[in-house]
C-alpha cells in the first residue's frame, strides 16, 4: 500500500480524501475569521450611518459611480475566470487551469488599477477643486456635516483599503499557482490548492458586492 | 498499519534526537519541535513581564514616587500588560501544551498544516519583536487596552508599534486555532470518538472556536487605531463625531473572550490531571465536555460588562450583568463535576495535582469576585480600582499560569524523557501558592478601600497592603526561579521517565517518552473509552464498538 502513495499526498495524511477535506475545512474556517474581520467594519459603518444619515448621502454623492461599477462588473467575471480554472483542474485540462488562473489575474489587475484611478482622483482633486475628501488634517468640504463625511472617508479608506489589500494577496497566490499549473502540479487527482484560493477570491469578490452599494449607491435613483 | 510511512525506527532515536542541527530546529514541522520553539520563547515573554512587574512593584512599597516617575510607571505596566497578555497567556497552554499534545492524543501523525503551524510561529515571534522594539524604543503608556482617544491622539510613544505587534500576533493564534479544529474533525485515530476524546482535547477546541472569531474583530480594531494614529482618520474621533466607547465595544468583543482562550485549556489541563492522580474516570465527562462549548459560546456576549459605567444604557448593563452570572454557570458545573471525581476516587497529591488544587482554589476567588463586578451596583464602587486588578489575576494567574504549570509538571517526562525531583517540586508549588495570595488577596482589600489601578502614587494609609503585595511578588517570583532551576537540572540529570511515569491513561502515555518523530510506529486503534482507570489497561473486555475511521 505505502508503494502506491502519490508525491502529492502529504506523510502525515492516510489518504487522499481525508487530505482534501482537511483543506476544505480548512478554508471554510479561514473564510469565517475574515467574515468577523470585515465584520468589524461593517458594524462601524452601519452605527454611524444610522446616527449621520446626511453625511453618509453627502459622502456617498462624492464617490465615482462609473469606475466603482465598472470595477463590478470586473470582479464578477474574475470569479467566473477562477471558477472555470477550479473546473478546469478538476476534469483534467492542467493548460485551460494555467489558462483561467492568467485571465484571473489580468481581472483582478484590472480591478486593482481602476481603484488606483479612483484614489488618485480622491489624493490629486487637482488646483481648482472646493474640497480634499482624504481623511486627516488636510480634509476639507464647505459643509455643515463636514466632520461626519470625513468620517464616511475613513470608512471608504478602511474598508475598500483592506479589500485591496485582501486583492493583492490574492493575485500573489495567484501567481504562485500559475507558475505551478503550467508544469501541470493540477489535475483531476489533486486540485485542491485551486480549489482552496478560489474559495477564497470567491469571498474577496463578495466583501466587494457588499461594498459597492453600501459606499456607492447611498440615495441613488 | 500498513499505510503508516515506512519508518526505519532505530531504537533510543526520538524527535528531539533524530535530527540536532539548527536548521533543523528552525525549520522543522514536527508539531513536538514547534512547541519546544514556543516554550523557550513564552519562557523569555514571561520573563521580561515579570520583571516588568517586579519593578513597578517595588515603585509601590513607598506612597511617593522613588522609582519611577508617572509616565515610566505608565509604561512599566503598559509592558507587562502586553507581553503578559499577547505575547504569554493567550498562546501559553495551546501554542506549548496544545501543539505538543493534541495529535499525539488522537493518534495522529502531525496537524492537518504543518507547515502553517511553523509559520504561526515565525509571525508569534515576528509579533514579539516588534512590541519589544516599541519599549525599547521608549516604550508605550497607554495600557495594554489602548483606549482611545488617548491611544489615538494624546499618547506621546510608540502606540503605532505595539499594536503593529499584537496585529501580527493574532495572525499566530488563528493558525494555531484553525489547525487545531481541522485536526480534531478529520485526524482521530481509528475507533476515537468524540466522547472517547480526552476533555483536553474538548477544551482546545473549545478554545479554537473562540480564538477564530474572536481573534479577527481585535484585528480590525487595532487596524482603525492604526489609521487613525497615523493619517489621522476619525473614526474614534470625539471632536468629529467618532465615538470612542464605540473601540471598547470592539476591543472588548474580542479580549473579554480572550479570557476563555486563556481558561479554557486550564481548564483542560485540569481535568486530565484530575483523573489521572484520582485514579478515576471523570464525573459527569458530557457535562465537562459541553460546558467547554458552553462556556465559548456565552463567553461572546457578556463583553458589555467592562462599560457598565462609559455610557452605556442602564438595559444594556443590565442584560450584560445577567450574561455575566449566567456564564458563570457551566465553569461552577465544571468544578462540581471535578470535585465528585476526587470525592470517588484515590487521590494522591503529586505535584502537577498540588497545581491542579491551587487552580480549584484560585479560581473560585476569581470567579465568584467576578460576580461582585457584574453585578451592576457594586461595579460602580469597585470599577477600576485594585479590587479588578486582583479578580483578573485571580483569574488569569491562579487560573491560567497554575493550569499551565501544572501540565508541564504532569506532561515534563513526556516533552523531555526526564524527570524532575518531586520534592523540589512540590516545595515550588507550594512557594508559588503562598506568593500569589499575598501578592494579590491584599489588592481586593485595596480595591474595596478605593485604591484605583494604574497609579504610582497613593495616600499613606494603603502602605501596609501595598508592602503585602511587593513581598509576595518576590516570593512568587522567588518561585518561579527555584521551578526554572529544577526543571533545567531534570533535563541533564533527571532520571528517565520511561512511557508512563503517572500510571495514566490516554495515547499520549502509550507511546515512548519522548514520542518518536512520527509520534507513534502504528496508527494506534482505540478500543476503551476514554480515562478507562477502572478497566486493566491490558484485558479489556469492552466490546468495540467503534472500529471505523473516526472522522466526522
Amino acid at each position: 500500500m505505502s508503494d502506491s502513495r502519490p508525491h502529492y499526498l502529504a506523510h502525515h495524511f492516510d489518504h487522499l480524501e481525508q487530505q482534501k477535506q482537511s483543506a476544505t475545512l480548512g478554508i471554510w474556517l479561514f473564510l469565517i475569521t475574515e467574515v468577523m474581520f470585515f465584520g468589524g467594519l461593517f458594524l462601524g459603518y452601519i452605527v454611524y450611518r444610522g446616527l449621520y444619515p446626511e453625511a453618509w448621502h453627502l459622502g456617498s454623492g462624492k464617490l465615482d459611480i462609473t469606475l466603482g461599477a465598472i470595477n463590478t462588473v470586473v470582479l464578477i467575471f474574475s470569479s467566473l475566470t477562477m471558477a472555470m480554472a477550479v473546473r478546469s483542474a478538476q476534469v483534467g485540462s492542467r493548460k485551460g487551469c494555467a489558462h483561467y488562473l492568467m485571465a484571473t489575474i489580468i481581472l483582478g489587475s484590472t480591478f486593482l488599477g481602476i481603484k488606483a484611478i479612483e484614489y488618485g482622483h480622491k489624493f490629486f482633486p487637482g488646483p481648482d477643486s472646493h474640497y480634499y475628501l482624504v481623511p486627516g488634517a488636510k480634509f476639507h468640504l464647505e459643509s455643515p456635516v463636514a466632520d461626519q463625511v470625513q468620517i464616511f472617508f475613513s470608512f471608504y479608506f478602511t474598508m475598500t483599503g483592506m479589500h485591496a489589500i485582501h486583492m493583492i494577496i490574492g493575485i500573489g497566490i495567484l501567481l504562485w499557482l500559475y507558475v505551478k499549473a503550467l508544469k501541470g502540479n493540477y489535475h483531476e487527482h489533486y486540485y485542491n490548492p485551486v480549489e482552496v484560493t478560489g474559495l477564497y477570491w470567491h469571498f474577496v469578490d463578495i466583501v466587494w458586492i457588499f461594498l459597492f452599494p453600501l459606499l456607492y449607491l447611498i440615495g441613488r435613483h | 498499519m500498513s499505510n503508516a510511512p515506512a519508518t526505519t525506527h532505530a531504537a533510543g532515536k526520538h524527535y528531539l534526537n533524530e535530527r540536532i542541527t539548527v536548521s533543523s530546529w528552525l525549520l522543522t514541522l514536527d508539531h513536538k519541535r514547534i512547541a519546544i520553539l514556543y516554550l523557550v520563547s513564552l519562557i523569555a515573554f514571561f520573563l521580561i513581564g515579570g520583571l516588568a512587574a517586579l519593578v513597578f512593584r517595588l515603585e509601590l512599597m513607598t506612597p511617593e514616587a522613588d522609582v519611577l516617575r508617572s509616565e515610566t510607571y505608565n509604561k512599566f505596566f503598559t509592558t507587562h500588560g502586553i507581553v503578559m497578555i499577547f505575547f504569554f497567556l493567550i498562546p501559553s497552554i495551546p501554542a506549548v501544551l496544545g501543539n505538543f499534545l493534541v495529535p499525539v492524543m488522537i493518534g495522529a501523525r502531525d496537524f492537518a498544516f504543518p507547515k502553517i503551524n511553523l509559520a504561526s510561529w515565525y509571525v508569534f515571534m515576528a509579533g514579539g519583536v516588534l512590541a519589544l522594539i516599541a519599549t525599547i524604543a521608549g516604550g508605550v503608556e497607554s495600557g495594554w487596552t489602548f483606549y482611545t482617544p488617548y491611544s489615538t491622539m494624546y499618547a506621546n510613544s510608540n502606540v503605532i508599534l505595539a499594536v503593529c505587534g499584537a496585529f501580527i500576533a493574532g495572525f499566530s493564534s488563528i493558525m494555531t486555532g484553525l489547525n487545531f479544529i481541522v485536526t480534531i474533525h478529520k485526524m482521530r485515530a481509528p475507533g476515537l470518538t468524540w466522547f472517547r476524546l480526552p476533555l483536553f482535547i474538548w477544551a482546545m477546541y473549545a478554545t479554537a472556536l473562540v480564538i477564530l472569531l474572536g481573534t479577527p474583530v481585535v484585528a480590525i480594531t487595532l487596524v482603525m487605531i492604526f489609521v487613525e494614529r497615523l493619517f489621522g482618520f476619525g473614526i474614534f474621533d470625539p471632536a468629529l463625531g467618532g465615538d470612542p466607547v464605540l473601540f471598547q465595544h470592539l476591543f472588548w468583543f474580542y479580549s473579554h473572550p480572550a479570557v476563555y482562550i486563556m481558561i479554557l485549556p486550564a481548564m483542560g489541563v485540569v481535568s486530565e490531571i484530575i483523573s489521572c492522580f484520582s485514579k478515576r474516570r471523570l464525573y459527569g465527562y458530557k457535562v465537562i465536555a459541553f460546558s467547554s462549548l458552553a462556556i465559548a459560546v456565552i463567553g461572546f456576549f457578556v463583553w458589555g460588562h467592562h462599560m457598565f459605567v462609559s455610557s452605556q444604557s442602564t438595559f444594556a448593563g443590565l442584560t450584560f450583568s445577567f450574561l455575566t452570572f449566567f456564564v458563570a454557570v457551566p465553569t461552577a458545573l465544571k468544578m462540581l463535576n471535578w470535585i465528585m471525581t476526587l470525592k470517588n476516587g484515590s487521590v494522591s497529591l503529586a505535584s502537577p495535582m498540588l497545581y491542579a488544587f491551587g487552580f480549584l482554589g484560585l479560581f473560585v476567588i476569581g470567579g465568584l469576585t467576578g460576580l461582585f463586578l457584574s453585578t451592576l451596583a457594586t461595579d460602580i464602587h469597585l470599577h477600576d480600582t485594585y479590587f479588578v486588578v486582583a479578580h483578573f489575576h485571580y483569574v488569569m494567574v491562579g487560573g491560567g499560569v497554575m493550569g499551565f504549570l501544572g501540565g508541564l509538571h504532569f506532561w515534563w517526562p513526556k516533552m523531555t524523557g526526564k524527570t524532575y525531583p518531586e520534592g523540589w517540586a512540590i516545595f515550588a508549588a507550594i512557594v508559588i501558592f503562598i506568593g500569589f495570595n499575598l501578592t494579590f488577596f491584599p489588592q481586593f482589600q485595596l480595591g474595596v478601600h478605593g485604591m484605583p489601578r494604574r497609579y504610582h502614587v497613593y495616600p499613606e494609609e494603603f502602605q501596609v497592603l501595598h508592602i503585602a503585595s511587593s513581598t509576595g511578588a518576590m516570593v512568587l517570583g522567588f518561585g518561579y526561579v527555584v521551578m526554572a532551576a529544577y526543571l533545567l537540572w531534570s533535563l541533564k540529570f533527571g532520571k528517565v521517565a520511561g512511557a508512563n511515569p503517572w500510571a495514566a491513561r490516554g495515547l499520549e502515555w502509550e507511546t515512548s517518552s519522548p514520542p518518536p518523530t512520527h509520534n507513534f510506529h502504528e496508527t494506534p486503534v482505540v478500543r476503551h473509552p476514554v480515562y478507562a482507570y477502572e478497566f486493566a489497561s491490558e484485558t479489556s473486555d469492552e466490546p468495540d464498538t467503534s472500529s471505523e475511521k473516526g472522522h466526522v
